[in-house]
Formats: structure tokens, C-alpha cells, sequence
């Protein structure tokens, strides 16, 4: 490990002093950190979801009650969410997401390419913005964008983590 | 068992949520929108993304900790979201309550028997995803409890309101969620 500190503890941070109170989230290795650091904050709420689409109108909830939430999923959950976008986009809710993406560089389960594939068009189509890191050094200026657009222009922002950067699971076996 | 749907919408919901004022209301899309809308120009209404009524209850529920918050939703609704009743009994949110407005029907689309006109029972449902106390209610004299529950209980709180098919009261509602989303945080935040 080199000194610097891990771009993962730097996001959840950066969230936090950004005041995001609530994170919910359907598991997924990509984000076991946050998960794992928003469950253990005395301060803020980690809300398990049983499917991602819960996690959109939970941040709608938020935002009536004055908080900020974020959603953290993996890129098939992006799908799960298509309808339920509607009340962020219509109802001009700020929102903001980390995807975890699978389905893209370096993918060995062919399952997962249909929907990594299809995150940025649908999600576009949902008038949700796409921010790509594929670096330690892009998530923390894509998060700070997207939390710009997010909470001070009241946009719905997908930052979208690429395997690139978290690294794709082996399916050969070995 | 069999159940009963023999209660009027229009008399039940109103003597079960009492004065809306006392509350933070998110209701769902059709039927309870137009019941709460009827009531109170204070809720929060949904006209489509269907499912999504509970866990935006449950948000604000979570982001105003010291205030009642209720979500009356509507069978169909809740039925497309039955996962959201195990989200909020893991989360516990003890001033959270659902009301679940139950017709047994999908009256908005030519009424059509919902799940719960099979037989669903969703307190039961409720009951086992966690929610602290639930009712279900089919007789008038039963609703004075459920609503001092609402009031007081440490939840989270389920009311399973079983209704006939009349329908809810018309009117017209603002469907621009901007504007009503406004609106809401500006009466409870003081801003926009």
C-alpha cells in the first residue's frame, strides 16, 4: 500500500463532509466500503434495499425531509430502477448515484453485458447524467462535480465506477 | 376467513388519519392520492412511479425523526413494492406508519382483482417483515384505536384499511411533483 489514502475512505468522506446523511444500497463488492463505513457511522443512516428502485424514491423522501441520501449499485440495478426515475426527473429531485459497474473492461461473465452495456443509454434516457471514473484520481473529481450538479443544481448525476478502477472478478476458473 | 370490504374510502380514511396536520403524509398514486389530497394540500402526492410511495415515506421518516410520518398507499402500489415493507422493518423507524388503503381491486384500470381480492393478506405480510404493531381493519368501530396507534405508537406501524369500491372523492390535484415537491419543504423547511 502506498501513502496515500485509499480513494474509497476519501469518497466516503467527501460524502459526509458534503453532508450526505443517508446511503442506501443493494450489496455489491464494488461498494463494500461505503457500505461498510456508512453501517458502522453512529451519524448516518445505511439503508439495506431489496432492489435498487427502493433507493430512488428513498432519496425523494429524503430530499421532502431536507437530507441528502446517495444510492449505491451495482450497473444491473441500473435497470431496476428505470420506472421509478420518473419521480426524480419529473419531479426535478436532486439525485445522485454510484454504479459500480460490471459488464464492461475486463468482464469475464458474458451474464453481465447486456445491462453494463446498456447503464449510460438508459440511464441518459431517464435524464440521469453520467460521470465515468476510471481512476483513484477521477472518483474524487467526478463526486465532487456530481455532488455539485446534484445538491447545489439540483440534477440527477450517476457517478459511474469502471472496472478499470475497481478491477474485474476472474471467471477462467483460476 | 373471509375478509370484509365493506367500508366507505371516503368516511374511513378521514376517521382514521384525523387531522392531517398532525403528520408528514407521502401518499401513492391514485386512489390515496386522491383520498389525502381531498384532505390536506400539505402531502406529498404521487401520480405514477408506481411502488415508490413506502420507502419515500420511509426517507423522510428517516430525515425528520421527530415528526409522525405517514404513508397511505394503495394496494396495487404496495403490492409492486413488498420488498420496501422488509427495508423498513429492518430499518425500524419507530415514527414511521403505513396505511394501506386496500380495495382489493385495481379500480384505476377498469378494476380488475388485486392480489389482495385473492386473499393476499398484507398485514400479515407487514407483520412479518417487522413492522412493530399492525391493524387490520374492516369495521368502523375498530378505526378510533388504529388512528390514536398512528399518533402514538412506537413503530413502525401498519393499518391495513380494507375498503369497498367506491371511489375516492374527485377533484383536481396539482400533478407537477416540482411545484409539490416545493411546496412540501417549503411549509416544513421554510425554503424551497
Amino acid at each position: 500500500m502506498n501513502d496515500q489514502p485509499d480513494w474509497r475512505e476519501q469518497l466516503y468522506n467527501l460524502l459526509r463532509e458534503e453532508d450526505v446523511s443517508i446511503f442506501s444500497y443493494v450489496p455489491d463488492a464494488g461498494h463494500k466500503y461505503l457500505i461498510d463505513r456508512s453501517t458502522e457511522d453512529p451519524e448516518v443512516h445505511a439503508v439495506p434495499l431489496t432492489t435498487e428502485e427502493e433507493g430512488v424514491s428513498l432519496a425523494a423522501g429524503a430530499h421532502l425531509g431536507g437530507k441528502r441520501a446517495v444510492l449505491l449499485m451495482q450497473s444491473s440495478g441500473a435497470g431496476n430502477c428505470i420506472n421509478m426515475l420518473s419521480l426524480i426527473q419529473h419531479g426535478r429531485f436532486p439525485f445522485l448515484t454510484f454504479i459500480s459497474m460490471r459488464g464492461e473492461y475486463g468482464e469475464g461473465n458474458p451474464w453481465q453485458f447486456a445491462m453494463g452495456q446498456a447503464v449510460e443509454p438508459t440511464m441518459t434516457a431517464m435524464g440521469v447524467q453520467c460521470l465515468t471514473a476510471y481512476t483513484p484520481e477521477d472518483v474524487d473529481a467526478a463526486a465532487k462535480a456530481a455532488l455539485t450538479m446534484a445538491f447545489g443544481a439540483e440534477q440527477s448525476v450517476a457517478v459511474l465506477l469502471s472496472q478499470r478502477l475497481l478491477g474485474a472478478k476472474r471467471f477462467d476458473g483460476r | 376467513m373471509t375478509a370484509k370490504y365493506v367500508l366507505d374510502r371516503n368516511k374511513a380514511v378521514p376517521a382514521l388519519i384525523g387531522n392531517p396536520d398532525d403528520f408528514l403524509i407521502v401518499a401513492g398514486l391514485a386512489g390515496p392520492a386522491k383520498d389525502i389530497g381531498h384532505m390536506t394540500d400539505k402531502a406529498f402526492l404521487f401520480g405514477g412511479a408506481m411502488g415508490g410511495a413506502v420507502t419515500a415515506g420511509l426517507g423522510l421518516a428517516l430525515a425528520q425523526p421527530d415528526k409522525r410520518v405517514i404513508c397511505v398507499t394503495g394496494d396495487g402500489d404496495l403490492l409492486m413494492s413488498l420488498g420496501s415493507l422488509a427495508t423498513v422493518g429492518v430499518m425500524k423507524p419507530s415514527n414511521f406508519s403505513v396505511v394501506c388503503v386496500d380495495n382489493g381491486l385495481y379500480q384505476e384500470t377498469g378494476g380488475q382483482q388485486s392480489h389482495t381480492g385473492h386473499g393476499i393478506d398484507l398485514a400479515q405480510v407487514a407483520s412479518g417483515c417487522g413492522f412493530t404493531v399492525t391493524r387490520d381493519i374492516s369495521e368502523e368501530s375498530e378505526i378510533e384505536e388504529a388512528s390514536g396507534l398512528l399518533r402514538q405508537s412506537n413503530g413502525p406501524t401498519f393499518v391495513l384499511l380494507r375498503v369497498d369500491s367506491t371511489p375516492s372523492p374527485k377533484g383536481v390535484r396539482n400533478l407537477q411533483a416540482s411545484e409539490t415537491k416545493t411546496a412540501f419543504r417549503e411549509h416544513l423547511l421554510g425554503h424551497r
